[in-house]
């Protein structure tokens, strides 16, 4: 596909009839078969396939659940529960659906920190990229309203306090809250609607993981060297060498994943959410899930008015302004140099970002209050620092590692010094 | 292309803005129910007022009930509550505004400005709703001995003033009238 030119050959006569009407397996032994990818590819890179089987892992799970739930406010908690103790292998479902949320937020923020590490959002990548954070969103908004559906104590003050993020705007924001709840307060119309939503926004992620994959397969893959693929030798056949290995990351993936629904399946979830809504008792603590907890922690930060714009509005263009940066973020850096390996201080910088938003998510779970706010605070000037300052300066600044001419060379200087190790695979597909 | 440029406007022209137009005003004409079904329906917007005996609220009780979806707190406040709130210097608060939908709205958040009525200062009746991001505070807690709010640390005071924390404004009081002198007429 990147190249224009395909080494598809219908070899029976169904399949020359076939591809001279609709040529699918072509489009599909092009982009998945002979499709060539960096031959250094390592497992961070496996992420992106459990991510596409994470999406339909979650959308099965969901198009069965909801042929058990009812979406009104007088039936959804029973009916959540009815699933957990009276539908046959309810139980599991629902288990595999609410754990699949966390497990596929945990596979998409590992897959973002990949492309922040090795710099995959450069040029020629911007779009690539831009697509991927546009999945995020969706995927945060389907979250947040999956979330709402079992009404229990967490799923109302939760989307209470969400949709009161848009009070926050003057004038436009409390008919924007009217608009989303269909009423004052989160209520039946809200609950039917999110209901709607939520069934809705996984088939428009579908939908943006083509386009995302199509861009993907136009610029070819970023790779560990950050070296674009230069000559034939530098990369391999998607079949079997990529789709092996992203299918073992999977199972390794798959295996965590069946660890947490069956030995830990609430270990993610808050205990309040076991108690039907209560429009007049709000909990102690209002904890969002554990993969919005970075963001909720910048939220609450800012305790202070900036200039005309007061603490609650300030907090939340910083809660949405930290995943708007990302869009920009192809026009932030300003290093030539694509990957962290040869970046030594982008690499420092890089590592105590993961460390600053683990702590983020930490602090999230806190009260608010104390020398929590100011570590968040703190936290959330690092999280902004490192995009509007570092980024753009380190470029300018930094002085990087000698790059290798290509993949090859770094690959084969690594097998020089550490050796060839016994019985490297040489085309073990055509061994019998 | 030149040999057929002409001044004058041709009936293709014509037909073309025509059905270019026509799409944009049909588009956005059938966009319109989509948006318009997600306001508040007719049985939410019905203006809904509520009557609550307050007789059996002695002094320090306090009665949550609902309206409009939203909860409405009414306390019957003691002595000391009072002269806390009225010890208070207007510098101090952080709203100055009393958001009570009964005055005028630069109406100023004294303590008399914020009780339910001129002659019963005890009464004091709000909407129990967070001005920060929605949640419920919780009655006689936080440092100023009236309503705390869990999720975000705000802290109000025994007329309901903001104090402390990332909420904007003081809790606002609805629109009431004492029908008696023991029943409160909300909405």
């Amino acid at each position: 596909m990147s190249g224009g030119h395909s080494s598809y050959t219908p070899g029976t006569g169904i399949e020359k009839w076939i591809d001279a009407r609709l040529p699918l397996p072509r489009l599909v032994y092009d982009s998945f078969v002979a499709y060539p990818v960096p031959r250094n590819l390592n497992y961070a890179y496996a992420f992106g396939g459990i991510l596409a089987i994470m999406l339909v892992s979650q959308i099965l799970t969901g198009v069965v659940l909801a042929m058990h739930y009812a979406a009104d406010v007088g039936l959804a908690f029973n009916s959540v529960e009815k699933i957990m103790r009276d539908v046959n292998s309810g139980w599991l479902l629902r288990y595999l659906h609410s754990n699949g949320a966390s497990m596929f937020f945990l596979a998409v923020y590992v897959h973002i920190f990949r492309g922040l590490y090795y710099g995959s959002y450069k040029a020629p990548r911007e779009l690539l990229w831009i697509l991927g954070v546009i999945i995020l969103l969706l995927m945060m908004a389907t979250a947040f309203m999956g979330y709402v559906l079992p009404w229990g104590q967490m799923s109302f003050w939760g989307a209470t306090v969400i949709t009161g993020f848009f009070t926050a705007f003057p004038v436009i924001g409390d008919p924007i809250q009217q608009l989303l709840l269909g009423g004052f307060a989160v209520d039946n119309p809200t609950l039917n609607r999110f209901f709607s939503l939520h069934y809705l926004l996984p088939f428009m992620i579908a939908g943006v993981v083509v386009l995302h994959v199509w861009a993907l397969h136009v610029t070819g893959q970023t790779n560990p060297t950050g070296i674009e693929v230069k000559s034939k030798t530098d990369t391999v056949a998607f079949t079997p060498y990529a789709t092996v290995k992203d299918a073992f990351g999977m199972v390794i993936f798959f295996i965590l994943f069946a660890y947490f629904v069956f030995y830990l399946p609430n270990y993610m979830g808050h205990p309040d959410n076991y108690i039907q809504a209560d429009s007049l008792k709000t909990p102690a603590h209002i904890v969002p899930e554990w993969y919005f907890l970075p963001f909720y922690a910048m939220l609450r930060a800012i305790t202070f008015n900036i200039g005309p714009i007061n603490s609650k509005l300030g907090g939340v263009l910083t809660m949405f302004g930290s995943i708007a940066i990302l869009f920009i973020v192809p026009w932030l850096d300003t290093s030539k140099i694509r990957s962290a390996v040869y970046r030594p201080w982008y690499k420092l910088f890089f590592w105590l970002f993961v460390a600053n938003a683990i702590m983020l998510g930490w602090l999230g779970s806190r009260p608010a209050e104390g020398l929590y706010t100011l570590f968040s605070q703190l936290g959330t000037a690092y999280y902004f620092g490192f995009f509007i300052v570092l980024m753009p300066l380190l470029g300018l600044i930094e002085t990087p590692r000698r790059l290798p001419n290509s993949i090859t060379e770094a690959v084969l200087a690594k097998t020089r010094s550490g050796g060839q190790p016994a019985g490297v695979a040489a085309a073990p597909e055509t061994r019998a | 292309m030149s040999a057929h440029d002409t001044t004058e406007p041709t009936r293709r022209d014509f037909l073309y803005i025509a059905t270019g137009m026509a799409g944009v005003v049909g588009a956005g004409a059938f966009a319109w129910p989509f948006i318009d079904q997600m306001r508040p329906d007719a049985s939410t917007l019905a203006v809904s007022s509520i009557e609550v005996d307050v007789s059996a609220v002695q002094p320090g009780m306090s009665l949550t009930v609902k309206w409009r979806g939203k909860p409405v707190f009414i306390r019957n406040r003691t002595p000391q509550e009072i002269s806390d709130s009225k010890n208070t210097q207007l510098s101090q608060l952080k709203d100055p505004i009393a958001r009570n939908a009964n005055l005028p709205s630069d109406a100023q958040a004294t303590d008399a400005d914020r009780a339910a009525a001129k002659d019963k200062e005890n009464w004091l009746v709000m909407i129990g709703v967070c001005t920060h991001l929605g949640c419920i505070p919780l009655g006689q807690q936080g440092e100023f001995g009236g309503w705390f709010c869990p999720c975000h640390g705000s802290v109000y005071d025994t007329a309901g003033r903001i104090r402390s924390g990332p909420a904007p404004e003081n809790l606002p009081v609805p629109p009431l009238t004492f029908t008696s002198d023991t029943v409160i007429k909300i909405g």
